[in-house]
């Protein structure tokens, strides 16, 4: 079972992130399972999601507390205390920046992969909104699912120009990262 | 020591102590009108007071324990009961002998729908209670759901448009009217767009010893489907379309209104909010829904005599823009 | 057809499967989406019928009551303060016999306030006469909520489905989905027996003296008893149409050696049915997942627990001042039996504390400890506590 945390804030869409990426693991044909950790709606509040993917039915409920992988929409939030937490030994994070890589694995002492999902988001959607970017490159590091499974997914909650964007960005976003950069973790939790 | 010939109003104005009820630090969304009303009405109305808070957006992004913003007496038991907790507690200052004011706040829903009943029952006991009704037009904490105050055509999240909705069907509860009815003292109207009026308008009702009214129009970016710097801007022209007249009620008889000096059309507001997209599509249904609309605002000029008769130099977008320190920062 | 769907959006999907004719309820966190998928159903003319926009849950439970005497299927969902605002409404529904299906949505009870996942709110209402069920995961849910019509409609009593607020209605997973035909054939058209109608002039909702009122309860009581084999045939009925079986009244998992039992309602039982094989070094555990709590189902519960020497009740509720609420009652369900197994109580979760993998093995060492308690709050962290709390 692969375990993932993502963290946002509300408004960056961090919590349709994981119904997504959920979402394109059943496209794929695997269990998945996705759910939300937060408070009162506000725009801006943390807000924290879970993901879960297997080739069994997941029967656990509980929030994730060991990820294999970490994905933070907002640099910001790596000052937040405990963010990292529980992150498994050589895991992967994949951090929405504009800055490399190298400098917030120096600043964390962890190692850190960077995409600068809102400028590309900006710049293909018109939006601020980094979440499919992140998916995308998140599967291209992990190869955990084709980046088709995301495009299907996501049609079936969005359509005409949205998604059509969003396909482009989910493309484009692709080629920031190394491909299968973190195959070795995701074959260390699949074992 | 020299004396002086002339007053340095300015300095003055620095020196001069502005009561803090409503701290910031709270958690409130960027362009909160709600947020920026509840401070303007604590400001107003002094230390001397007790509150009663209805379930909403205040009373969460306020008191996320174990912090408060609240620099006064406070209480938030239930989201249909904060007209009787006031009126409890205006009682026990009653029975104490004490001169603290009760003042009572909630959204639309506490206040509209779920804690109609007991504001009505505090309105006519003549409890000596300030009721302050923050009105985003809709259930905002719980996610955009309708209220009797969702505007007609508006889109909430229980009141979709879709391909045979064109949003919440019905008309937006006239409750100052429905208060008004009660034969309290003084009912008003006010906005968040003009916050001297409110401090006005509250300093008045705190003189009163009876039952008091005030609803503020305070727009919510996240619910109305706007940025939150142009919270000021939406609300403005709520006013300046006619679909919010400010309005003051003394027994039931209007007592006053603030002139709209340069009448907007509808569509000028309707178009910044993406709860009314559905309005500007291409069809006859949305068409038919912007001429409601602007009936409703016209109906309401007439009925309340807005128009204002003489032009007002200072009453232009760029005067404002003036007034506010300069352009709004992208 | 398998979907990979959130919770309340497959519980909006199931409820107008059942071609609900009124629908009234009012938003309450975590019960918004369920209601706001209905409404955009409707607003696309996918479901017909009548949405009525309430002002309060105590109206939400009125309207859907007059609704249902008038004759017409109807559906409400609430949780925490919106269960307690209709309670009288709810004790009102059930003593009058009216045949209705609520979700609710399980969400603590103010104060303090809580938006967040724990069971307070549908024990609260335990004794209104509506029968209970309680829903382990998504599937169930749906499910159950089907079931849920014609259980009512045919015992002429109103159920109260339970799902965990935020923990199953905000998660998204793979559901199964069951199609209009089927769920046509399983559920016949609402015909009311005792509709209000013209033709027929009945008088409901009477006063009643001493002289009839004991006899009265007694139908209500008998009513809810019975309706435990209408709970067993219906899940029958529809696992023959859907292919699943979640166990009508309880489900036992876990080694037939096992000597300690855990006995839980709702999601949680998911974990711990994870962690059995999470933590393997842990002793042999018998999971008894409770899905029917009123009627009390003591016969099922006996029997689960035959060949136990401990046993754990594991909720998410409890009574100030007394203890568990869950746990007592199966304490006197299992007292006065030869070989009845020790019986442990405990509270976890309240408030949505999360509920953790490794609940499991701090169950088994409380259990070896042993605290001499009849009830205990199993994950309290006792430094949060003031000093002068008490």
């Amino acid at each position: 079972m692969i375990e993932i945390r993502i963290h946002g804030r509300g408004g960056q869409g961090n919590v349709v992130a994981a119904y997504l990426l959920a979402a394109a693991a059943f496209v794929e044909g695997r269990y998945a399972q996705a759910f939300p950790n937060f408070g009162a709606e506000r725009r801006g509040a943390p807000v924290t999601a879970f993901v879960r993917i297997a080739d069994k039915p997941i029967r656990r409920r509980c929030q994730v507390l060991q990820p294999a992988f970490l994905i933070i929409q907002d640099d910001a939030q790596l000052h937040v205390p405990g963010i990292l937490q529980g992150l498994k030994p050589g895991g992967g994070i994949l951090v929405n920046s504009n800055r490399p890589g190298e400098e917030l694995s120096r600043d964390t002492g962890q190692a850190v992969v960077t995409l600068p999902a809102t400028s590309l988001a900006m710049e293909i959607l018109g939006r601020p909104v980094p979440n499919t970017a992140l998916l995308s490159a998140f599967l291209e590091l992990t190869g955990l699912l084709p980046g088709t499974a995301l495009i299907e997914a996501l049609g079936e909650r969005f359509t005409g120009t949205v998604f059509e964007r969003n396909r482009t960005l989910i493309e484009r976003a692709g080629t920031f990262v190394t491909k299968s950069g973190w195959e070795e973790q995701i074959h260390a939790e699949s074992a | 020591m020299t004396q002086e010939a002339t007053i340095d109003i300015a300095r003055l104005r620095r020196q001069q102590p502005r009561f803090s009820g409503l701290e910031s630090g709270h958690r409130a969304c960027l362009g909160c009108g709600e947020a920026l009303a509840a401070r303007l009405v604590t400001e107003s109305a002094g230390p001397d007071v007790i509150y009663a808070n209805a379930t909403g957006c205040l009373e969460v992004f306020t008191t996320a324990w174990p912090e408060s913003a609240w620099r006064v007496g406070w209480l938030h038991s239930l989201f249909e009961n904060a007209a009787a907790i006031a009126s409890g507690m205006e009682a026990a200052m009653k029975s104490q002998g004490k001169p603290t004011k009760v003042i009572a706040m909630g959204g639309d829903g506490g206040t509209f729908d779920i804690g109609f009943q007991a504001l009505s029952g505090m309105l006519e006991r003549g409890h000596n209670v300030l009721y302050v009704c923050f009105d985003n037009e809709a259930y905002m904490n719980t996610g955009v759901q309708r209220s009797s105050s969702t505007p007609h055509s508006a889109a909430t999240t229980t009141s979709p448009s879709g391909k045979v909705s064109m949003g919440k069907r019905h008309l937006k509860k006239d409750i100052v009217t429905i208060v008004a009815a009660h034969h309290i003292p003084y009912a008003a109207t006010a906005s968040v767009a003009y916050p001297s009026d409110i401090r006005k308008k509250v300093r008045r009702a705190m003189a009163i010893d009876g039952p008091t009214f005030l609803h503020i129009h305070s727009p919510c970016p996240l619910g109305w489907g706007h940025e939150g710097d142009i919270s000021i801007e939406v609300a403005r022209l709520a006013v300046q379309t006619g679909l919010f007249p400010v309005i003051e009620l003394e027994r039931g008889g209007l007592a006053g209104s603030m002139p709209i000096r340069h009448v907007r059309p509808v569509t000028d507001y309707l178009k910044l909010q993406n709860r009314f997209r559905h309005l500007f599509a291409d069809n006859d249904r949305a068409r038919e829904e912007l001429e409601h609309l602007q009936a409703l605002a016209d109906h309401n000029i007439e009925f309340y005599g807005l128009r204002g008769s003489q032009p007002d130099a200072l009453d232009t977008e760029g005067a404002d823009t003036v007034r506010r320190g300069g352009l709004r920062w992208a | 057809m398998l979907k990979a769907l959130e919770g309340s959006q497959a519980l909006a999907q199931a409820v107008g499967l059942c071609r609900p004719q009124v629908i009234a309820a009012y938003p309450i966190t975590p019960q918004t989406h369920i209601v706001e998928n209905l409404s955009k159903l409707v607003a696309d003319g996918q479901i017909d019928c009548e949405l009525v926009s309430v002002e309060s849950e105590f109206s939400a439970a009125s309207v859907v009551l007059g609704a249902v005497a008038a004759g017409s299927r109807a559906y409400t969902a609430s949780s925490s303060q919106g269960i307690l605002l209709m309670s009288e409404v709810l004790y009102n529904i059930a003593g009058l016999r009216i045949p209705l299906v609520l979700t609710c949505a399980n969400r603590a009870v103010s104060g303090p306030l809580s938006i967040w996942n724990d069971q307070q709110d549908s024990m609260a209402v335990r004794d209104a006469g509506w029968i209970q069920l309680y829903c382990a995961d998504n599937q169930e849910a749906i499910d159950t909520t089907i079931q849920a019509y014609r259980i009512a409609e045919q015992c002429d009593l109103p159920v109260m489905v339970c799902v965990d607020g935020f923990t199953l209605t905000h998660t998204l997973e793979v559901i199964d989905m069951p199609d209009q035909a089927q769920v046509d054939a399983y559920l016949p058209p609402f015909d009311f027996g005792r509709k209000l109608d013209p033709t027929n002039p009945l008088s409901i909702g009477t006063l009643v003296s001493p002289e009839f009122f004991t006899e009265a309860r007694q139908a209500h009581h008998e009513a809810v008893m019975n309706s435990l084999q209408t709970i067993v045939t219906a899940a029958d009925e529809w696992g023959q149409t859907s292919g699943r079986q979640s166990g009508a009244l309880l489900n036992v998992s876990g080694p037939a050696e096992a000597r300690i039992g855990i006995l839980t309602l709702g999601s949680i039982a998911g974990t711990l049915e994870a962690a059995g094989e999470e933590f393997p070094e842990a002793p042999a555990t018998r999971i008894i997942k409770l899905r029917t709590f009123r009627p009390f189902p003591a016969v099922a519960i006996r029997e689960a627990c035959s060949g136990l020497s401990d046993l754990v009740v594991l909720e998410r509720a409890l009574s100030p001042g007394s203890g568990g609420i869950v746990g007592t009652e199966v304490r006197a369900a299992l007292s006065g039996l030869p070989e009845a197994p020790r019986v442990h109580n405990f509270s976890v979760g309240l408030g949505g504390r999360d509920v953790p993998l490794d609940i499991f093995p701090r169950l088994h060492q409380a259990l070896r400890i042993g605290s001499g308690k009849d009830f205990a709050i199993l994950d309290l962290e006792p430094d949060k506590l003031s000093a002068d709390a008490c």
